[in-house]
């Protein structure tokens, strides 16, 4: 994005008018899917971490790979990674979502609000089987 | 025409910094571009995830370190560390106003993603090679 600050070589600043800002529209839910859109990449690049860590450990012999089994299969740790879960699934939908709007397609009301839907659908649905085939596995 | 904002030939708007960044699109472009890798390879992480549930430690190091698995991780570490970089960016862009924050910001991100990417690959490749 470019710099919008305004010159830097003159201290002034012009009183920019400001757009409407999220406390300012009723929630919906194409709005809200958005925002999840970010929070959920935000989770996931917190996660890379967890990757990182299991990665590293795995390296580094039995000892601290044993660690991080202990801690995947702890309570906690199974909640970090069913987020996890779904947090991929959730933003992964919403990229095709995204590409569907780059090609010009689902902007409109009805297409907008069951795409919306589907994504939101979708992500829970592919996370249970995810966690069903782990559990199965396991 | 020179590429310094400040350079006399320049027409107003540019050298007062309200003119294009000529360089854009690049970030919606790699953005778009890493998204389309990362759906087949997503795809393709979760499975090779799933195929390590339950598995021991040796059984876990043995599938990490045949090709296909680490070619896999590989691109994963790869496309996702930089999708997500560019990601946090524009997110810092939209809502860090303060022009040394938004900086150092935006540096940390980089280091993160770099670091992150670093020590993954690494990772992947000692368990392949050693």
């Amino acid at each position: 994005m470019a710099d919008l600050s305004g010159p830097t070589t003159a201290p002034v600043r012009h009183q920019r008018p400001l757009s409407p800002h999220l406390q300012i529209y009723t929630p919906m839910l194409t709005m809200m899917m958005s925002i999840a859109h970010r929070i959920t990449g935000v989770a996931l690049y917190v996660g890379t971490l967890l990757l990182a860590w299991f990665l590293i450990a795995l390296a580094s012999g039995p000892d601290s790979f044993a660690t991080v089994a202990w801690f995947m299969d702890s309570i906690l740790g199974k909640l970090v990674l069913l987020g996890f879960t779904w947090a991929l699934f959730h933003h992964l939908l919403g990229g095709l979502r995204h590409f569907l709007w780059d090609s010009g397609w689902g902007m409109d009301h009805p297409q907008r609000e069951w795409l919306a839907q589907g994504t939101l659908i979708g992500g829970i649905v592919l996370t249970v089987l995810v966690w069903a085939a782990a559990f199965a596995l396991r | 025409m020179s590429d310094n904002p400040r350079h006399a030939k320049n027409e107003a708007r540019r050298v007062r910094y309200l003119g294009s960044a000529k360089s854009g699109t690049a970030g919606l472009q790699h953005m778009r571009l890493t998204s389309l890798a990362l759906v087949p390879l997503t795809i393709a992480f979760v499975w090779l995830v799933l195929s390590l549930v339950g598995r021991t430690y040796d059984e876990v190091h043995e599938i990490m370190a045949r090709p296909f698995p680490a070619i896999v991780m590989l691109l994963v570490i790869g496309a996702s560390l930089y999708h997500m970089q560019l990601g946090m960016r524009t997110i810092i862009e939209d809502y860090i106003h303060g022009e040394h924050l938004k900086d150092w910001s935006l540096a940390a991100n980089l280091f993160f993603a770099v670091i992150v990417a670093v020590a993954c690959v690494y990772a992947v490749l000692r368990l392949s090679f050693t």
